[in-house]
């Protein structure tokens, strides 16, 4: 099964019963998918007039007690950074799919690139904590998104899925398990009227005052209390909501951002990296230990918030890291930092742009690092 | 709102909510009373309401006086966001807030993408020619020549007709009074709130402080007569000239049809799909 297909199911599973979408390429299988599936379970499937729509559709309907989902590329995930900011800040559960794609702009619809990983962090404006998961393989499409939907509605937040073109084209084998066997959260909702008029901004996630119950609620992107209560002015109104949604998330780090470890017990070498980089990275370690070269790999399977603690254990007594990304070198920084002055960190893009590491090249760079 | 209590209207405002933040003589508490008139004469439960409110002061209608369900969004997405809310559940009576810089400019593709598939949304336009809240910048539907804080030397660009622009996008019930046709404006929201298709109420209303001042009718009630003086019917405006027509305000209801709306054909869409995978 293809990569954007075990996404759609993945979403069905975990309960999306609402997607919204603008078509755009890599993500288009996706739609089709969710077309098929969403109404045969009276879901909502709706194509709209923009990412813009499309997003806004989808925290209206998150607002509205359905678990909803968009997915786009780069262009569009661009256009939807404002209303992904929106959903921070009103803590709304969604899940964005953004399968990455080259740019920067138009740049090439079907190349693998991971350009949009600093954008996925920072790319609304204001100060705020994300969660971005990065599936390797199509098992994991199908698994993340159902993670995805699961930590938004514990943490009330937008998650994104930072998937690129090569794992939302490619087809291999994906094992679907029995619904009963799957691990699904569902938002908290206020049992009382006293505990929906506290719908925000608490540490421990209030339970959402969801719209058609009787709550009352008062939704609002404009700075505001635990009750909703528009506090346009007061600059401790706004301290507090940052402070609040930024350590919901960052205090559970190490749940959310989950790394993977092979072979990096007797590692000199490691590679670091994440997403369709991975497929190559795990192909040349086993390449190198056939040499005798005792190489590792740490494969990172959320990226934000980025598990600095968990990445510098990881780490700590490799020699030379190799960080292995489809890019300029957009999480470098941050395995820099998590690797501080004894490591030695060396940035690994493939050769061309848009194109997957080539594993002879990697293994040279493999074999030159351990000399 | 203390003033407010005893005000038949009053158990419609949220506890607790205070001094609101639109200008005195703003055609704002014209709206917000006639739609909570219209809510109470069509007698629909607060419970069933939602509103959607986009940024700009049409917007602080009715967030957060109005004691129902309120979505305050981004500038320009209130109607993207009401499709989200209709189409998740379709009992709700979903209802946009929205001025004329919020749904025609930044918002105007929303707007007529709506109104094209008939998602049974209210959108209660307040248009007061000019963006109030930023500082009286030009709008879309500011009228040539006028002089606004980034038009100095006047508005070259032509005002967009909302309603016009409506029903040509599909809309299914279109009207359009001024914040003078207070009886009815309200008649045209009960109407709205009785139909199941997507309505726009666009409503002329009066902004002394960013518009009148720059037309030289700084006081709110003279704008008001100056709505009811330039204000001629849909049944009159059809015998005068474009050139006549070219400083007026036609008031009325432009269209009035039932046209099968989205939510119906998304259950009449679940129940064929079910047939279909069994």
């Amino acid at each position: 099964m293809q990569g954007n297909e075990a996404c759609a199911l993945g979403a069905v599973a975990a309960g999306c019963r609402f997607f919204a979408f603008y078509p755009i390429t890599p993500a288009g299988e996706i739609a089709e998918k969710m077309s098929q599936l969403l109404p045969k379970a009276r879901g909502v499937y709706i194509q709209m007039e923009d990412e813009i729509a499309a997003i806004g559709s989808v925290i209206g309907a998150s607002w509205t007690g359905l678990k909803a989902m968009t997915a786009t590329s780069g262009p569009g995930f661009s256009l939807m950074q404002e209303n992904i900011g929106y959903a921070v800040m009103t803590e709304t559960p969604c899940v964005i799919v953004d399968v990455q794609r080259a740019g920067p702009s138009t740049g090439i619809v079907s190349a693998p690139m991971q350009g949009d990983v600093v954008q996925a962090r920072h790319g609304s404006h204001g100060e705020y904590e994300i969660i971005a998961l990065a599936p390797s393989s199509a098992q994991e499409m199908f698994g993340m998104t159902i993670r995805a939907f699961n930590l938004s509605e514990q943490y009330r937040t937008p998650v994104i899925v930072l998937a690129d073109e090569t794992v939302a084209h490619m087809r291999e084998e994906v094992i679907i398990p029995e619904e009963e066997s799957l691990s699904i959260i569902n938002r908290r909702i206020p049992s009382s009227q006293e505990e929906a008029a506290r719908g925000f901004l608490s540490a421990s996630v209030a339970p959402m005052p969801v719209l058609g119950k009787g709550f009352s609620a008062h939704v609002t992107g404009s700075s505001h209390d635990e009750y909703g209560k528009r506090e346009a002015s007061a600059p401790e109104a706004i301290d507090k909501i940052v402070r609040t949604i930024s350590e919901k998330i960052k205090a559970h780090t190490a749940e959310i951002s989950e790394i993977e470890k092979v072979l990096l017990d007797d590692a000199k070498v490691a590679l670091v990296t994440y997403g369709s980089c991975a497929r190559t990275a795990e192909y040349v370690v086993k390449q190198a230990r056939e040499k005798g070269i005792n190489v590792g790999l740490l494969r990172l399977k959320g990226l934000w918030p980025f598990p600095s603690e968990a990445v510098s254990k990881a780490l700590a007594s490799i020699h030379r890291v190799i960080v292995l990304e489809n890019n300029l070198g957009q999480i470098l920084p941050e395995i820099e930092r998590a690797t501080a002055a004894e490591t030695k960190t060396i940035f690994l893009p493939p050769e061309t742009l848009a194109t997957l590491h080539r594993p002879d090249y990697v293994l040279q760079q493999v074999m030159e690092a351990v000399r | 709102m203390s003033e407010a209590e005893g005000h038949p209207l009053a158990k419609y405002l949220r506890k607790g909510a205070k001094s609101h933040t639109h200008c005195s003589g703003c055609g704002n508490g014209i709206v917000a009373q006639s739609f909570l008139r219209a809510v109470d004469q069509v007698g629909i439960p607060m419970k069933r309401i939602v509103c959607v409110a986009g940024i700009g002061c049409s917007g602080w209608i009715p967030s957060p006086f109005f004691d129902v369900d309120t979505l305050h969004v981004t500038h320009g997405r209130p109607i993207a966001f009401a499709t989200g809310v209709k189409l998740a559940n379709p009992e709700l009576e979903v209802v946009v807030f929205t001025g004329d810089g919020d749904c025609s400019a930044i918002g105007g593709n929303h707007l007529i993408h709506a109104a094209r598939r008939n998602i049974g949304v209210k959108v209660i336009c307040v248009n007061n020619m000019i963006y109030g809240m930023t500082g009286g910048e030009v709008a879309p539907t500011t009228p040539r020549g006028i002089r606004t804080t980034t038009t100095p030397f006047g508005n070259l660009e032509r005002p967009f007709d909302l309603s016009k622009l409506v029903v040509a996008a599909g809309g299914t019930f279109v009207a359009r009074w001024t914040t003078y046709h207070v009886a009815r404006l309200v008649a045209s929201m009960k109407t709205a709130l009785n139909r199941r298709g997507f309505s726009f109420l666009e409503v002329v209303s009066q902004c002394p402080v960013q518009y009148g001042r720059r037309i030289g009718i700084s006081e709110p009630v003279e704008m008001m007569r100056w709505f009811q003086k330039q204000s001629v019917t849909i049944e009159k405006s059809r015998e005068m000239s474009g050139q006549e027509l070219s400083d007026k305000f036609v008031i009325g209801e432009f269209v009035d049809v039932e046209v099968p709306e989205l939510t119906q054909l998304y259950a009449e869409l679940f129940e064929a799909a079910s047939r279909e995978s069994n």
